[in-house]
């Protein structure tokens, strides 16, 4: 009575060796170390690797490894003070296309790493860092939109002789046009359901003297747009964190209108709130095709013109004077050209910016237009062993081409070199024109201090909380108790196994989780060894204790532990950040708990008693 | 065949009208103190901004006062955090303030009155991202309870679930009264706490059905309320152990965890503490006034019986 047969024992052995495997990484400490990756045009490369080792030698800085990955380019080293003093070697040596990042690389010994073992990731309370949540602006977002239908409403009327009188944005949202009479407003209604199908057109009966009518976007076209306002956010701030030079980062859609931007190791919240909330615009304006470009760089700027720089770095004159601004630009989407294969940007203007448009190429047919990105940075700079907030204007040059024809509504650029660079342009063009404001409401920074002392003091409350336990069971339930205490550490480590594998996030509330479990997980066991009692005070022989006392615990066990599941499943799907953590451990604990506290228990009680005359048990 | 031995022989429900009696008046002073006084709202659901400054040594509040009282933060409110060298700064949510520039005016303006200061932590929260925690919170609560009510019902029966959930509301309701008459600050860990606290009171609820349920079929010539007062009985020992072993690890957690974790372990202790009583006092209680029988439960075997024929 009471044996596991081999394959039992056998699949326990297997869950626990994974289990150890897995939860091995976290025994690791984390080299403080740099992360490198390109922007823009740039790439990461075996030249990179030499130019960044050249420079650290150069500066005389050791480092313990680098390695190149498929993006980015880790260097490792002993200890922090290297790791900062090496970060701006790396930085003066790559220059302005590469990101330079401060990160913690974790040290898995590399047979542990093909398994695929790596260890948890720390959550921003632990590890210091800067969690925003960011709301999109969707009404400013649809009401830009349907500002740029208004002057295409305007012409379109004028053109077709029906007789408005004005056309407003209506204070509900919509714009209210106002014809003279019922006639010009019929007229006018089938033109506009005519020419534009994204819009629903009503009638307005309110100002009984009154003509009038409403357009409104439609519903499908409202959805599209504020999805668009969202992706074209998350584009922007992807590219505005790569400047940081952060490691990790997270930019994620939360809901349909927000944007959660994680930053690890970033302290600095100032500059990183600026950088984030930097405005872009665009401009195109005509190259100054007179004069050469060298007069003006040796300070010989023609009147009416300004001196540029190209992307590459080579400078460009242009006319002081605006032809447009990207508010004109409703869209910009790469492509490949149909006549020649190559690849194009096609840009698509609202009604006011295509007029000024089609007017200004009609005579430059022939001469170069070149579109201006224009950025307001805050940068933070040491002066004299001071930070320093510098605001900087950065305008760069993206793009000049050669006009063939008059353009109009949509016009393509050509003459790319790629369709990486037509993709970055498109990209470029959109980011310029940021569609709809975007506005922190949320913000939970925590400094690098008080990470070190919640990982610490988190940490400690575990092994202190495991600790007491370990000792009350011991003494209560005596050899039970021990086997007991042996399930109760492999929970912890089926736990950190389990985060691990899942690359699940621990956060302070989520150590809570794994502290309450610990508490909760010693309860199935106690279950089990006081039915064992009672049997064995109502006579029961030892071995038909054990049996009946796993046997009857275990329906109350599983009731009990799926209604703790139940409350956590709920905390999770309703719970944000650090409590979906709690949540997350707290069910997973459940669930190790449930292996470990019956099955592995019985295992080492069977193989301790199992199979024998018993006149007593230690419980 | 005699009633089985049990250690303890309390007579748990012949006390179960002073049990009523406690559990009232905990829960009318609960509800008066949350009616007249609120809970003391965390910003996690108020909106506003918390800035948590660390010195290098211990620092008077007042100096800290001062330097902010000519500034547009009147309205701060400044307390020392854990130590003296630890301050905490609140700031309300307010219409005309740059709410994401607000941490960073006061961090300037502390350091500009001379002192040695470092960031340790900052917390904004939009007014309307807090109404919709506060939303979202409730709604957990419900969807938790609803959950655990269909649950219960089907595994047990519908009377069961009732005196299961009249614990759970109990517990609810008397850790929000003790957080709202000891004005503790209740913010989102607090409300994770209580969401734990419903898990593991029914865990402790749970375990009672549970031999209520298997003496039921057990013991024929028992009255309900014997068969209420031997379970309770059996399951005496479990029910303090396992409550003892997790008010270690709490404590462990309330003394060494760090000031960012203590009303979590306070909320977590109150409802262990409460959950324990409950289980005995509350849902039991309430399960036999509505007049649970043997014959309820037979249904139950027959149509687990029947699954079990099923090829």
């Amino acid at each position: 009575m009471n044996r596991y047969s081999p394959w039992k024992y056998s699949f326990i052995i297997l869950l626990v060796g994974l289990g150890v495997l897995f939860a091995l990484p976290n025994l690791y400490d984390k080299d403080p170390s740099l992360q490198i990756s390109a922007s823009g045009a740039s790439e990461v490369s075996e030249l990179t690797e030499f130019q960044v080792s050249t420079a650290l030698e150069e500066a005389g800085i050791a480092f313990k490894s680098m390695k190149v990955g498929l993006e980015n380019l880790t260097i490792r080293f002993n200890d922090t003070e290297t790791q900062l003093k090496a970060k701006t070697v790396v930085e003066k040596s790559l220059g302005r296309n590469y990101s330079v990042a401060l990160n913690l690389a974790a040290a898995t010994p590399d047979w542990l790493a093909k398994f695929g073992a790596e260890p948890m990731f720390l959550g921003l309370d632990l590890r210091g860092g800067v969690h925003f949540l960011m709301q999109v602006d969707m009404e400013a977002a649809v009401s830009k939109a349907e500002d740029r239908y208004m002057s295409d409403l305007r012409s379109i009327l004028r053109e077709n002789k029906v007789r408005y009188k004005t056309i407003t944005r209506s204070k509900e949202g919509g714009l209210l046009i106002r014809f003279k009479d019922d006639d010009q407003r019929n007229s006018g209604q089938t033109l506009i359901e005519d020419e534009f199908q994204e819009l629903d057109v009503t009638l307005l009966e309110a100002g009984s003297d009154e003509s009038q009518l409403l357009a409104k976007l439609k519903e499908q076209v409202v959805l599209e747009t504020q999805k668009l306002a969202l992706q074209q956010n998350i584009t922007t701030l992807r590219k505005r964190v790569n400047e940081l030079g952060v490691a990790e980062p997270v930019i994620q859609q939360q809901g349909l209108s927000r944007v959660v931007v994680q930053l690890p190791g970033v302290q600095d919240t100032a500059k990183a709130k600026n950088i984030l909330g930097a405005t872009a615009t665009l401009e195109f304006r005509m190259v100054d095709e007179d004069h050469a470009a060298q007069d003006a760089v040796d300070g010989r700027v023609p009147a009416g013109s300004k001196l540029y720089y190209q992307r590459g770095g080579q400078p460009i004159l242009l006319e002081k004077q605006v032809m447009l601004t990207g508010d004109s630009i409703i869209d910009a989407a790469s492509g490949i050209d149909g006549l020649s294969g190559q690849p194009n940007v096609t840009i698509t203007l609202d009604g006011k910016g295509a007029k000024r448009m089609s007017a200004a190429t009609r005579d430059n047919v022939g001469k170069r237009l070149a579109v201006v990105f224009i950025e307001n940075k805050v940068e933070v700079v040491e002066e004299n062993g001071e930070l320093v907030e510098k605001k900087e204007i950065i305008e760069e040059v993206i793009n000049a081409a050669v006009i063939r024809e008059q353009l109009g509504k949509r016009f393509q650029i050509t003459g790319l070199e790629s369709t990486k660079e037509a993709r970055t342009l498109a990209l470029l063009l959109r980011a310029g024109a940021l569609a709809a404001p975007i506005y922190i409401i949320e913000e939970r920074t925590v400094g690098p201090s008080l990470g070190q002392d919640n990982i610490d003091k988190g940490f400690n409350s575990v092994l202190i909380g495991f600790a007491l336990v370990l000792v009350f069971m011991a003494v209560y339930y005596k050899v039970f108790g021990l086997i007991a205490n042996v399930a109760l550490a492999l929970n912890l480590v089926l736990i950190v196994a389990l985060l691990s594998l899942l690359q699940a996030t621990l956060t302070l509330p989520g150590i809570a989780g794994i502290v309450l479990t610990v508490g909760m997980a010693v309860d199935a066991n106690v279950l089990i060894f006081e039915r064992i009692r009672e049997e064995i005070r109502n006579g029961n022989s030892p071995q038909a204790s054990i049996h009946s006392g796993y046997e009857k615990a275990f329906s109350t066990i599983a009731d009990a532990n799926i209604t703790t599941l139940i409350a956590a499943l709920v905390l999770f799907s309703f719970g944000t950040g650090p409590i979906k953590g709690f949540a997350v451990t707290l069910s997973l604990g459940i669930l190790s708990s449930m292996f470990t506290a019956i099955m592995v228990t019985r295992g080492l009680v069977n193989l301790i008693y199992g199979g024998r005359r018993l006149d007593k048990l230690k419980i | 065949m005699e009633m089985q031995k049990t250690r303890f022989n309390f007579d748990f429900m012949s006390k179960r009208k002073i049990g009523l009696v406690v559990s009232s008046l905990l829960i009318i002073m609960s509800i008066i103190s949350m009616s007249l006084e609120g809970l003391t709202f965390g910003i996690d659901f108020t909106g506003g901004t918390l800035i948590e400054v660390g010195y290098s040594e211990s620092v008077n509040l007042d100096t800290i006062r001062t330097s902010l009282s000519n500034s547009e933060f009147k309205d701060a409110i400044i307390q020392y955090f854990g130590s003296a060298n630890d301050v905490l700064i609140r700031i309300p949510p307010s219409e005309g303030l740059n709410n994401a520039d607000i941490s960073n005016k006061i961090l300037s303006l502390l350091e500009g009155a001379g002192a040695n200061i470092e960031m340790r932590r900052i917390e904004f929260v939009g007014p309307q991202v807090g109404e919709e925690l506060k939303d979202d919170g409730g709604l957990a609560m419900i969807y938790a309870l609803m959950g655990i009510f269909i649950y219960v019902a089907l595994r047990f029966q519908r009377r069961f679930a009732v005196g299961a959930i009249a614990a759970l509301v109990h517990d609810v309701l008397i850790t929000l009264g003790i957080f709202s008459i000891t004005h503790f600050d209740f913010d989102l860990t607090v409300l994770a706490a209580i969401l734990a606290v419903i898990g593991y009171s029914l865990n402790d609820t749970i375990v009672v059905f549970d031999r209520v349920r298997e003496n039921f079929h057990k013991v024929r010539e028992a009255t309900s309320v014997e068969i209420f007062n031997v379970s309770l009985n059996q399951t005496l020992s479990r029910t303090l152990v396992t409550s003892l072993t997790t008010l270690l690890v709490l404590a462990a957690l309330f003394i060494f965890g760090g000031e960012i974790i203590h009303s979590f372990a306070t909320a977590l202790i109150i409802g262990v503490l409460i959950g324990t009583y409950s289980s005995i006092f509350v849902a039991s209680p309430v399960t036999l006034a509505l007049g649970i029988t043997r014959e309820d439960l037979m249904p139950v075997q027959k149509e687990g019986a029947d699954l079990d024929t099923m090829p």
